[in-house]
Formats: C-alpha cells, structure tokens, sequence
C-alpha cells in the first residue's frame, strides 16, 4: 500500500489480510489462493503489510474494551491516511469488526467477504468457472457464526460451492441455526471449560454425517477447528477442508 | 338477574385484584428501573414492524420446532380470543347482567361462543400435551428445571386447565337451564347430560360456581404472573420492542472507554490538567457489570421476559457439549438477583443495603462465563429477542477491566495484541513474508 501511494497510484480495494491469514500457515494458504483470484481477475487492490494490525476482535470479545479501542483507533488511521474506501477481507471476524464496530469511531468503508466479493466478480464476468475438479463432488458448507448470524450472510458462499457444479449437502444445523466450531468470542487462543465433548469435534461429526467429499468453511479459524476436528476423526487425510477461495482457485487451476 | 350484594363483591374482588397486580407490576417496572439508561427509541417502524411479526405474530416460536410452536399457538390464540368473553364476564359481573351480548349479536353471538369453545378444547390438549413433555416426557431442555421453575411451568399449565374446563363445564350448566339466553353451544352441549339430572335451582347455583370460579380464577392468575415466568405474557411485547436492531456480530462499543482512548492518542491532551473550575468530578463508572445495577434497563428486562423455556440454552454450543454454561441461567440468575435486590430495597426504606454478594459469582460463575463463543446461537433461538450474549459480555468486560481476572491464554493473546498487533507472538514486520512465498 505504502509503495503504491509513493508512485501516486491508488487500489480499487484494500484486501484486509488478518492475522490468520498473515501468519498462520494453513490460513496463509487461503491468502494465497485468494489473491490467485484477485490478479485472474484483474482487480486492482494491496495490502497494508507490515502496517496492517489485529482489528482487536478476540480483545474486545475477550472483554477488554481499551485494547480493542487503541486497535480500532490506530487503524482508522492508517486506513483513512491511506484513503481507504472499500475493504475485502477473507476472515469474517475481521468483516464483522470493519463493517460493524468501526463506523462509530469513524472507521467507515465498504466492506466485503470475499465470498461475496468472488461471487460478484463472477456476476460481472471478470472470472468463470466451469467443470473442474469438484464437478459432481458433495460439498458440505459449515456457516461461521460471524458471517451468517452475526451478519446474515448464508447464501453468497452457497452460491460459489453451486457454481463449481458440485452437490451442495447440508448439515443439520445450518444457515441460522448452524452450530458454532468452538474458536470465536477468543476461544481460538485460550483451552475450552471441561465438558463432555470438545466444540470443533462435535461440529466435525455433523459434517461427517453428510458423507461429504470436502467441508467447505468461509473462515481462517472455522478452519483450524474442523481441520482438527478431522483429524479426531477416521477420515484423516481423506477429507479436506477447504475454504471457498481455495475451491475456485482450484477450479480455475490457478 | 339484577345489581345485589354479589355485584358489590365482584366490584370489591375486582378493584383488589387489580390494585394488587399494579403493586407488583410497579415493584417489577422500579427493579427494571434500577439498570442504566440504555436508548432504543430509535428506528421506531422498524420496532413496530419486528414487534408485530415476532411477538403478535409468534414468528420465532414456530421455527424449526413445529410440536411446541403449533400448541404454543393454540394457547397464545386462546388467551387472545377467549379474553374477549372475558369482557363480557366482567361487564355482567359488574352490573348485574347476564350474558349482555346475547341479545345484541344474535346469532353471531353463539358462532363466537361455539368458536371459543371449539378453541377452549384445543387449549386443553395442548396444556396435556405440554405437562406430558415437562413431565413424562421430559423433552431434553426441561430435564435441567428443577424446584421452583420446574413446579412453576407445571402450575400455569394446571391453572389453565382449570379456568377452561370452568367455562366449558359453566356451558353445559346453562344447557340444562331453561331461561337460558344462548346455546346449547357445541362442546358445552355435549358435556350437558352431565348436569341433567338436577333442579333448576341447583343448576342455577352451579351456574354462579363455574362462573366464579373461572373469573376469580383469572383474576388470581394475574396476580400469580409476577411472581411467575408466565409474566413473559405481557412483557414479551415490549421486550420485541426494544430488542437489537443491530447486526447480531455488532457489539457496542463503550462509550466511556472511547473517551479514555482518545484522550490518550491526542498529541495535544494535556494529562496533568484539572478539570475547569466549578464542574463536579464524578466517580468513574464501574467497566462492566458485576452486579445486576451494573447492567442496562433493556438487559433486565430480558430476564423478566424470560419465560425459560430453554430453546437458548438447547441450541449453545458451550451447554451442548457440557459445559457449565447455559443462556437460560444466565437469564434465571439475573432476575433472582434483581428480585433480591428489590426485596433488599423494599425492606431498608427504598435504599439498597450492601449484602455482600454479586451477580458474578454468587449466581454466575466465571466458569459459565468464559465458555461463552459469542456465537449467538441463544439470541438466534429466543422467541422473544432476550440477548444473554450481552450480558455475559459486559460481565467479561468487568472481569477483564475491573480485576484483570482473564485467564494466562487470554492475557498471553492480548499482550500479543499490545506487542506486536497480533493475537500471535509474530512480529509485525513478518506480515507479508506470505508474499513471497509462493
């Protein structure tokens, strides 16, 4: 981002990277495959690199309102010093913090999924996909709590597993009544209360039941949860899961 | 029948009743009163319109659990319709008259009663049907109520019982009767032979039983509403009302720590300054909630408007997996200890005498509290928008900045934060290394 404004130039959208997907190196993998989408599709973006910094989303859901804040603040100002207008990101934590918490303290941008962003890059033919290697496949979707009840959003993510010509299989609970993994609220960085069974594993069981072929997940740490959840399971190895991005990268073979 | 001595004590009853139900509601809406000022007048068409569909038109009750949604329907349609005989039975009781809309509505007057009645018998079964799923059953979110919860669902669904078969079996009476104004009506008529062997006057006495006994019944029921789940009968409307209109992941920011935060990224701040002369300098409000006054009015609301029927804690992740944690405690235990609060204030003269506990740990646990994964399943599922997330998230936020009390994880996630701009232990500086690795 710092080169691009020292040669004058300015991106369409800055694509948020998030921590996972900066340092976590199955998460880096998602990065990757969804920037192998962003340069198929010609968008015009960059990244804040060394300057991007945690949006304070596992500080504030943790209860510590000042972290979160000094976050918050010290990134609307460099999102704004960088004239930031529009924001894509592939975590929905970080979607939900940009598109929701930032507006009141001055952060205010168009922010996107990239679920839905690749889906309107789609709409507006800029990449196409047909057959590919999930032509035909059962793909099972899991809904990450801060991209379909936190904000609604069930049926951009729907559409890209449809567009590979793949069976889309539903679990149980789905959509607004889709179970959580077990990462978000801080989860992610702290070992579950004792219980009887672990989030991510009961989460992974459901998938499992659909008898999918992949587990599609929209989310960094819904992710790491089902990953692990697999591995818990008999279908290590056999069963992988993917986010959206990596699916479409995959079947336009990028 | 003409204005005597049975009016008069139908007025007294009626005006004790009512006396007696507006002290407890007032010592319910002055509880509500004690949790801070929290603004949710806005976007008043929207409220409206969400009030309509959800708690008038019971939207959230029918998903996804079709058995407890169609019979909650059956009762909540019921309690609407019958209410309006109920109209007619406090007119008659006051001015001596019987049956007064007979007359006036002809006909249509015993389409309505067939109706109510026809509706009368389907409240019947589906308060059968629920004390079998409280009971017998014992659907899975019932199996942890115990005590007073569990005897409490049991005792509205008997009450109910009762006050139908009353008017039913009040019916059947004026069947028999042969200065009857209306019917036979359709069910009422069907139980008639049960009462066909008695004289005139003894049917005329059992007629003045049902009949009291279904009003005074309704009346008593009233008065057991504030002490009752049951109350949700009445605030489920404005709790719809004044419920989030937010997206479900969009928590508020607080207002008190922004102010610190700016202070403190303004180069030009001056941190030694006194504040001008003449203005008061308050006591710093408490971050978070420890105790129930710590809480906004709307989140105390909510736990009177709990009516605890579990969907919220049935559908959490953290409970579904055995953890200790469950949104509809969290609720129970808020409002046990607003009433607590309120008795204390009661008994010291309108003063809230220091008793030595809290909501957090006296009633939650920091255990429950942590488990939570902010997923909003349990606002999802509640039929009436309570929001337990926010109160566990404002008692996290009393943890968190008030004791310092989060765990070695956490705090270890948040130093990393504060460090170097990630959860992770990473430098800032190694942010792009993905660029180049291809």
């Amino acid at each position: 981002m710092a080169e691009l404004m020292a040669s004058g130039a300015k991106p369409d959208v800055l694509f948020w990277v998030g921590c996972a997907g900066s340092f976590d190196d199955r998460a880096k993998k998602i990065t990757k495959a969804f920037v192998k989408i962003l340069n198929k599709a010609g968008v015009n973006f960059a990244v804040l690199g060394a300057e991007e910094s945690c949006t304070g989303d596992p500080a504030k859901r943790a209860g510590n309102e000042f972290l979160f804040m000094m976050q918050a603040m010290a990134n609307i100002q460099v999102l704004d010093a960088y004239e930031v207008t529009q924001i894509v990101t592939t975590c929905p934590h970080c979607f939900n913090t940009l598109a929701n918490e930032y507006p009141e303290l001055g952060g205010k941008y168009k922010v996107m999924h990239h679920t839905t962003f690749i889906n309107n890059l789609l709409k507006d033919g800029k990449i196409s996909i047909s057959g590919g290697p999930y032509k035909g496949k059962r793909i099972t979707y899991h809904d990450p709590c801060y991209l379909g009840r936190a904000n609604g959003i069930y049926e951009a993510p729907r559409e890209l597993i449809q567009k590979l010509d793949a069976e889309l299989v539903e679990m149980r609970r789905c959509k607004s009544n889709g179970l959580c993994c077990g990462a978000g609220g801080a989860q992610m960085f702290k070992e579950p209360e004792p219980g009887k069974k672990d989030i991510n594993v009961e989460r992974t069981e459901e998938a499992i039941e659909t008898k999918p072929d992949v587990i599609a997940a929209g989310c960094p740490f819904c992710n790491t949860m089902m990953t692990d959840g697999v591995k818990n399971s008999e279908r290590e190895g056999s069963l992988p899961v993917l986010d959206l991005a990596e699916l479409i990268a995959e079947a336009q073979d990028l | 029948m003409h204005f005597g001595i049975q009016n008069i004590i139908f007025i007294v009853v009626l005006i004790a009743a009512f006396a007696l139900f507006g002290r407890s509601f007032s010592k319910i809406w002055r509880n509500i009163k004690l949790g801070k000022d929290k603004n949710r007048s806005d976007r008043k068409s929207e409220r409206w319109a969400l009030m309509t569909r959800v708690a008038f038109g019971q939207s959230k009750m029918v998903k996804r659990r079709a058995v407890a949604g169609f019979f909650h329907v059956v009762i909540y349609a019921g309690f609407l319709l019958i209410n309006i005989e109920v109209a007619e039975i406090l007119i008659d009781g006051i001015f001596g008259t019987h049956r007064i809309f007979a007359e006036p509505l002809g006909g249509l007057y015993d389409v309505a009663i067939n109706f109510f009645e026809i509706l009368a018998v389907l409240v019947i079964i589906a308060c059968l049907v629920f004390l079998y799923r409280r009971n017998v059953s014992v659907v899975p979110r019932f199996k942890d109520l115990t005590g007073w919860a569990k005897k409490d669902g049991n005792n509205i669904l008997i009450i109910e019982l009762v006050l139908m078969t009353a008017l039913l079996l009040l019916g059947a009476v004026e069947a028999n009767l042969p200065d009857a104004k209306a019917g036979p009506w359709l069910i009422s008529g069907m139980l008639a032979p049960m009462f066909s062997g008695f004289s005139v006057e003894s049917l005329h006495t059992m007629e003045r039983i049902f009949w009291w006994a279904h009003i005074v019944g309704i009346l008593a029921f009233l008065n057991y509403l504030p002490y009752s789940k049951h109350f949700h009968i009445i605030l489920a409307f404005p709790n719809v009302w004044y419920s989030k209109l937010e997206p479900k992941g969009q928590f508020t920011n607080m207002e008190s720590v922004k102010k610190e935060v700016e202070l403190m990224m303004d180069p030009n701040a001056d941190p030694f300054a006194a504040p001008p002369e003449g203005t008061e300098v308050a006591t710093p409000e408490r971050f978070g909630a420890k105790d129930v006054m710590d809480l906004n009015w709307v989140q105390l609301m909510n736990s009177y408007a709990c009516t605890e029927c579990g969907r919220c804690t049935d559908s959490c992740p953290a409970n579904q997996t055995g953890k200790k944690l469950s949104p509809r405690k969290i609720m129970m235990d808020t409002r046990d200890r607003l009433e607590e609060v309120g008795k204390n204030i009661d008994a010291n003269k309108g003063e809230f005498k220091e008793d030595g506990k809290t909501l957090i740990d006296d009633f939650i646990t920091r255990e429950e509290l942590w488990a939570c994964t902010t997923c909003n399943a349990c606002t999802e599922a509640c039929p009436v928008n309570i929001d337990p997330l926010s109160i566990i998230m404002d008692m996290r936020r009393y943890l968190v900045m008030e004791e310092s009390a989060a765990n070695q994880a956490l705090n270890g996630m948040m130093s990393n934060i504060e460090n170097n701009g990630a959860p992770w232990a990473y430098p800032a500086a190694d942010r792009g290394n993905w660029i180049n690795e291809a």
